[in-house]
């Protein structure tokens, strides 16, 4: 089985069937972690380009671990030492890369959309790792094999995310991918970074994180950047913490059992107490592990159409 | 020079008649229009099945010249409003450099002579450079033959100005035209705010960013007996604050555009950039409130707001890519299929909101109406003529249309500018 698609854009244009097929996927490979050789040969041959118009160091580095064990070969492109730095547009940077036979090109970038922009000029395949504040899918996916590798489903379970919404490509694919598999979605933080028509992806809104929190199954606590509160998003760093950071006395009105999440990098003390961080309940580096299987999976189950002919791309927007 | 249109249905809103009827053009005006012609004529046209009515009038086109020659023309966007059976059209006046000076407007004026198809009539800044602080010199701009007033593309933030400028006007009887929005609401958005705007991780621009500014424009307009008119009305909002304020006396009048009552948001999914635009494409129920507007009188013109800019320039990231999408060839179509087939508006209605109300709200004498004596700026169109928006059918620079693709019915046949023909379907553009 494959992906009959080209492209990894978001989460919303994933079925359910397509989420679990990739989660299955995943399995097999993070089984290989615990091996003392970790390859396979599955993308031998395949060239794999990692695009990054942001900085990032986790994500780029798990897909570059995840395409290494697929013995695929690994470009990394920094766009601060690039002809991007000489005024070169995206689709040109995107058709240079492609000339080079690039099959699979991962990119992230600050703007929204940016991804979709590639995937309709070029014939590789796009994998979408962050754009602006749209998705993330391979984050939304790694999200969801986690909750269900503790969990053993996501069906039904209750699942919170905290903070920044308004910004977060993380929370819009956790999102969608919670309530295509079944789950039940909160949001809480300040109305100011709760984005408008969210209740229409069919989540339910808090601004108390305490009333949130209750009878949760899943907290998934979103970084909140030091900039919001310049744009007057929320008066103070102070009164971010009062309100809203993720402690061990709050942690008590989910249930017992609760996992807590964070896509990292973290910033303690702010929206996250190292209490709790450091509990048992968090699953933060374990979110990092599945990072990697989840992310071969998607590799994987792209590359039958990766690098292909014209009347794929056709294909896959008709 | 004696052109016969015969056979046709002659709609003329100024005089409310609606009937098959001959029209004989003579040197340029129109000589009579009478049950039946039977005079000689250098040219005859058979207009039977056909619509005869004034040239329509677009009050909102961006030439893009001087400045951005790549985009636009006074050339080419008089060639492609011609062809969408525009006799006039008015030029915005953020060019490069802006029209804020006598000499800028008599380039335009010249050019439009020299090079134009049909009428152009330039629109002055209100503002030096548009830059929202001094008033540019109208007075001087209006000897020029600016025809009105606008900082189109940028609003005038500070009231005090926009209070002077609307009180200042007053002596020359020029309108202020306002592009309503509020800079600090609008901010860095590139799209309507909503549910939409959320899923796609796009900065919203909510529909308060053009109301407030509809309301304050309004209200100055009340204090300074000003005459205010609003461009580009997207919002239910809007509609409202209009319909009201109009039933009050305020001397206010507006226009919206085909995009507003054909397109909703929804239309930016797959980021799109020949869907961005300022105001943004709106929500369902604001498309609704604008067909109201239009049906009941609130709205008084239908214009282009036709925005060229290149593919280099559109083709990008959303966030990167120019506010606009071009009209002069796509207007006509949409008016006839979204609102005169969809029975929202009679023919004369929409002749009245293309033609008849911009001619007599900015004081085009002879213009905009079907009487002997007149202009003879003519539009002959044949509705149920059938075709497919494409990149190479359009005439205009730039072919940064949302509706590309789309198959569309009712387009001008001939177009008459002051007693020539200038388009014709059969033949095309007649220099």
């Amino acid at each position: 089985m494959q992906l009959q698609r080209k492209d990894l854009l978001g989460i919303e244009q994933l079925d359910r069937k397509e989420i679990e097929l990739i989660l299955e996927a995943a399995r097999p490979f993070k089984s290989l972690f615990t091996r003392s050789i970790k390859k396979v040969p599955t993308l031998r041959g395949k060239t794999v380009v990692n695009l990054f118009y942001e900085p990032s160091t986790r994500t780029r580095l798990s897909f570059e671990i995840a395409a290494k064990r697929l013995s695929a070969d690994v470009v990394n492109i920094a766009t601060s030492s690039s002809s991007v730095v000489k005024g070169e547009n995206l689709i040109d940077t995107g058709k240079t890369l492609e000339a080079m036979k690039a099959d699979i090109i991962i990119i992230r970038h600050n703007l929204a959309g940016a991804p979709a922009v590639l995937g309709r000029n070029l014939h590789s395949s796009i994998i979408n790792a962050g754009d602006g504040f749209h998705e993330h899918p391979t984050q939304g996916l790694l999200d969801l094999y986690t909750i269900l590798d503790k969990k053993k489903k996501i069906e039904g379970l209750k699942v919170l995310l905290v903070g920044d919404i308004l910004h977060s490509r993380v929370a819009k694919s956790n999102i969608w991918g919670l309530i295509k598999m079944g789950a039940q979605v909160r949001v809480a933080g300040p109305p100011t970074l709760i984005p408008a028509g969210i209740e229409n992806m069919g989540v339910k809104v808090f601004y108390d994180l305490n009333e949130a929190l209750k009878g949760v199954d899943v907290v998934n606590i979103l970084r909140i950047q030091m900039e919001r509160q310049q744009d007057n998003l929320f008066p103070s760093m102070h009164e971010y913490i009062e309100l809203y950071q993720m402690t061990g006395d709050r942690l008590k009105y989910a249930k017992p059992d609760v996992l807590v999440m964070h896509p990292g990098p973290m910033n303690r003390g702010i929206e996250i107490s190292s209490e709790v961080a450091d509990s048992p309940a968090a699953v933060i580096n374990e979110q990092v592990t599945n990072g990697i299987a989840v992310r071969m999976a998607v590799l994987y189950l792209l590359s039958a159409k990766a690098g292909g002919e014209h009347k794929q791309k056709i294909a896959r927007n008709s | 020079m004696k052109i016969l249109i015969s056979g046709g249905r002659v709609i003329d809103p100024a005089f409310k008649s609606d009937k098959k009827m001959d029209l004989l053009i003579s040197d340029g005006v129109i000589e009579r229009v009478a049950d039946k012609i039977t005079d000689k004529a250098d040219t005859k046209i058979d207009a039977r099945g056909k619509i005869v009515a004034p040239g329509l009038i677009d009050i909102h086109t961006h030439l893009r010249e001087p400045g951005h020659e790549e985009e636009e023309t006074i050339a080419s966007g008089t060639r492609a409003a011609a062809k969408g059976g525009y006799t006039s059209i008015f030029c915005m006046p953020n060019t490069h450099p802006p029209l804020d000076n006598a000499p800028a407007v008599e380039f335009v004026l010249m050019k439009a002579q020299k090079e134009g198809l049909i009428n152009v009539f330039p629109i002055g800044c209100i503002t030096k450079e548009s830059a929202g602080v001094e008033l540019a010199e109208i007075g001087v701009l209006k000897s020029a033959g600016v025809i009105a007033i606008s900082d189109d593309g940028n609003p005038v933030m500070d009231s005090q100005v926009m209070r002077h400028a609307l009180e200042y006007t007053k002596m020359f009887s020029l309108p202020v035209i306002s592009h309503a929005e509020d800079k600090n609401l609008s901010k860095n958005g590139v799209m309507n705010e909503g549910g939409v705007s959320t899923v796609l991780g796009l900065r919203g621009i909510p529909n308060q960013s053009e109301d407030i500014m509809v309301s304050r424009d309004i209200m100055l307009a009340e204090l300074t007996g000003g005459h205010l008119h609003v461009a580009h009305v997207s919002t239910e909002g809007s509609v409202d604050l209009i319909r009201r304020a109009k039933k009050n006396k305020i001397k206010v009048t507006a226009e919206t555009c085909p995009h507003y009552f054909t397109l909703t948001d929804e239309a930016v999914k797959n980021y799109d950039t020949n869907t961005k635009m300022k105001p943004p494409l709106r929500a369902q129920r604001d498309v609704e409130a604008i067909i109201k507007g239009l049906s009941d009188g609130t709205i008084d013109c239908i214009a282009s707001d036709h925005a060229p800019h290149t593919e280099e320039e559109k083709n990008k990231e959303y966030d990167l890519a120019p506010f606009g999408i071009i009209g002069l060839e796509s207007t006509l179509s949409l008016v006839i299929m979204d609102l005169i087939d969809k029975k929202i508006l009679s023919w004369p209605q929409a002749i009245c909101l293309m033609s008849g109300n911009p001619a007599s709200i900015f004081g085009l004498n002879g213009r905009g109406k079907i009487k002997s004596g007149c202009v003879a700026d003519i539009v002959v169109i044949d509705p149920l003529k059938e075709f497919v928006l494409t990149k190479n059918s359009i005439l205009s620079k730039s072919k940064n249309s949302p509706y590309i693709g789309k198959k569309m019915k009712g387009a001008a046949e001939y177009t008459i500018a002051g007693g020539k023909i200038v388009w014709s379907e059969k033949e095309g553009i007649n220099q």
